[in-house]
């Protein structure tokens, strides 16, 4: 992108109008311009409509977020359009002295960890083997991760919850009959343990696609004269990996590998939906519960405040994510 | 790239021929080769099978009669096709309003979003004006933020401004939620199109829109295409937010129809997989058609999740 930035700015040779010297002068200096204010204000008002429209419906909310969560909104405000009383800081010491919420984020990490390190592991491996795999296969394996790629999280959350069905299910009847293990009939989701290795295979199966496209593309940026250097100086396959492919990849795989860790703890509907909009306390996220405070108990203030705190968690993440954009030029 | 696949396939063997010849290595190299990519493609083969296996399992059981659905012993390939599921999917009570709120919401939503993303992607793309980076990097920042924790002040206000329950409040939140990445996209493609297509058609007399409008635009047209798509293929994912506002059963969205699929009495699997495979059927002919362009996603922040 940085290099098609320059090839736009490159000096003009067959347009006669150039007449400065410095060629690298973009369009906005067309010189003998009769109004300058006016040119000047063009490209405010060409980003105004979306400026404005980002501002309410993404600034304005998390503003509107930060000022419920010091009220209390409740059902009666919602609907008479009462002023909302202010409490001050009550909301987050609640919140913060509720054993419940600090489960609730642990349970959110560690899902969140799992799922990353294996979509992770898992993209990275095919990334690999696509290297060195046949034409035919890599295009074979190209079209089912497109498939599962293009997947409505919806669609690929009924399929996984159709898998695991406790009666008719293919995988308890595969584990029964094909693995000697009795599971006729075995409900997944009474142990959220289990439910949870359902749900990660659901958000790994639909992250995995996405990961190892990117990063195929990103290992076929590495050298093959540095490889095979490698390798002819006597480097295994883990110290060419570690010594030549790694630093090449580095940046892309961080940067996946950062947009990972923001989606998986924001997990919601994969958990939503294969419990039936209903999920019960066990398999509450982060997500879930600031959904469930403020819809299912009407306390809009409560989940407003919850849902600041997970902003505020994933800050840092963020972050660095944009500075990591910022560093490989893509913001010029 | 078979070439540089060969060369990959070479490289895990090198170490084998040591302590021979030029010649004698390469002629053992190539032996090696052979055998390694067969373990290789097996490999491959078993992940093709993983994630594919999910999507089969979809069309197979959505074309199965309900007695397999309904079965202890379930069959790789089912005895008979029927379309019976899709019947009785698309018999289900608001289907054609689903297909209409659906249709209405996202075209609305799209058409809206590539108007304000296009004028803003040739502002950031062309020009250079102070707070033009800031613009950009809220771009990349918006779309970090976590979508449910948006959702409760945005209902508040939807709320406060009578959009409950209405197409607009939905149109409108979902033609804003696709506006940072599609401007960031069309940014990308107005970029490759050299300006001095532009500044020939100012020389000539043309205003500075004018000239975007008859010479940039045109040539945009490709890159417009794959934005509207990717736009309308979140549009049409999306289903917590409608999920929440709209309450109306004639109002709801695809999404929301099917969500509500399974809460009477038990699950209808033959035709939940029916239906989702009818709402999977144009997400998976759309993103076929972009995907070459997901490259972009990588560092234009979320695409998916």
């Amino acid at each position: 992108m940085s290099a098609a930035d320059m090839k736009a700015a490159d000096p003009p040779v067959t347009v006669a109008r150039v007449t400065e010297g410095s060629g690298a002068q973009p369009p906005r200096g067309v010189p003998r311009r009769p109004r300058r204010t006016a040119g000047a204000l063009l490209p405010y008002l060409l980003i105004a409509p979306a400026f404005v429209a980002i501002a309410a419906v993404f600034a304005w909310p998390l503003v509107k977020t930060v000022i419920m969560s010091f009220q209390d909104v409740g059902r009666r405000e919602l609907w008479t359009g009462e002023a909302a009383p202010w409490v001050g800081f009550e909301q987050f010491t609640n919140i913060l002295g509720d054993g419940e919420f600090w489960s609730v984020v642990w349970r959110t990490v560690i899902f969140m960890v799992v799922c990353v390190v294996a979509t992770m592991a898992i993209g990275l491996g095919i990334a690999m083997l696509m290297q060195r795999m046949d034409t035919w296969v890599r295009l074979l394996l190209t079209a089912a991760l497109i498939a599962a790629w293009s997947m409505p999280l919806l669609v690929a959350t009924s399929i996984f919850r159709w898998f695991a069905d406790s009666d008719y299910g293919v995988l308890n009847m595969v584990l029964s009959k094909y693995l000697g293990v009795d599971a006729q009939g075995h409900n997944w989701f009474l142990d959220p343990v289990q439910g949870f290795v359902i749900i990660g295979a659901v958000v790994v199966w639909g992250a995995v696609p996405f990961v190892s496209v990117t990063l195929y593309a990103a290992l076929t940026q590495v050298p093959r004269e540095l490889e095979e250097a490698a390798a002819l100086d006597g480097a295994g396959v883990a110290g060419v990996f570690r010594y030549v492919t790694w630093p090449v990849i580095k940046p892309v795989f961080q940067m996946v590998a950062t947009l990972s860790v923001l989606w998986d703890f924001n997990v919601f509907g994969q958990i939503f939906l294969i419990r039936g909009n209903k999920p019960e306390p066990e398999y509450t996220v982060l997500g879930i519960y600031s959904f469930e405070k403020a819809f299912e108990s009407n306390s809009f203030s409560q989940g407003a405040a919850i849902s600041l705190i997970t902003v505020l968690l994933l800050s840092g993440v963020a972050v660095y994510y944009l500075r990591q954009l910022l560093k490989i030029g893509e913001v010029e | 790239m078979s070439a540089s696949t060969t060369q990959a396939g070479s490289r895990a063997t090198d170490r084998t021929g040591s302590g021979t010849g030029p010649e004698d290595r390469a002629q053992v190299l190539r032996q090696d080769r052979k055998k390694n990519r067969i373990g290789y493609n097996i490999a491959g083969l078993a992940v093709f099978v993983v994630m594919a296996f999910p999507v089969y399992w979809l069309i197979i059981s959505s074309l199965r009669p309900n007695h397999e659905i309904r079965s202890y012993d379930q069959t790789l390939w089912p005895s008979s096709l029927t379309f019976d599921n899709f019947q009785r999917a698309v018999n289900q009570p608001n289907f054609g309003t689903a297909i209409q709120s659906s249709l209405i919401i996202c075209g609305v939503a799209v058409l809206g979003g590539m108007l304000l993303a296009t004028i803003a992607a040739f502002a950031i793309a062309r020009f250079r004006f102070r707070g033009r980076k800031f613009f950009m990097i809220v771009l990349l920042a918006v779309q970090l933020l976590p979508p449910t924790a948006m959702l409760i002040p945005i209902y508040i206000q939807l709320n406060d401004l009578g959009g409950l329950n209405e197409y607009w409040g939905v149109i409108v939140i979902y033609l804003v939620s696709t506006l940072p990445f599609a401007t960031w996209m069309i940014r990308g493609f107005v970029i490759n199109i050299p300006p001095e297509l532009e500044e020939s058609a100012m020389v000539d007399g043309c205003s500075r829109m004018g000239a975007f409008w008859r010479v940039t635009f045109p040539l945009l047209a490709p890159g417009l295409a794959a934005a509207a798509i990717f736009s309308l293929i979140t549009a049409w994912n999306e289903y917590l937010l409608a999920y929440v506002v709209l309450q109306d059963n004639d109002k709801y969205t695809l999404n929301v129809w099917l969500m509500n699929f399974t809460t009477s009495r038990g699950i209808d699997y033959g035709a939940l997989m029916a239906a989702s495979t009818l709402i999977a059927i144009p997400v998976v002919a759309f993103f076929l058609l972009v995907q070459k362009y997901m490259a972009t996603g990588l560092t234009s922040g979320a695409v998916k999740g």
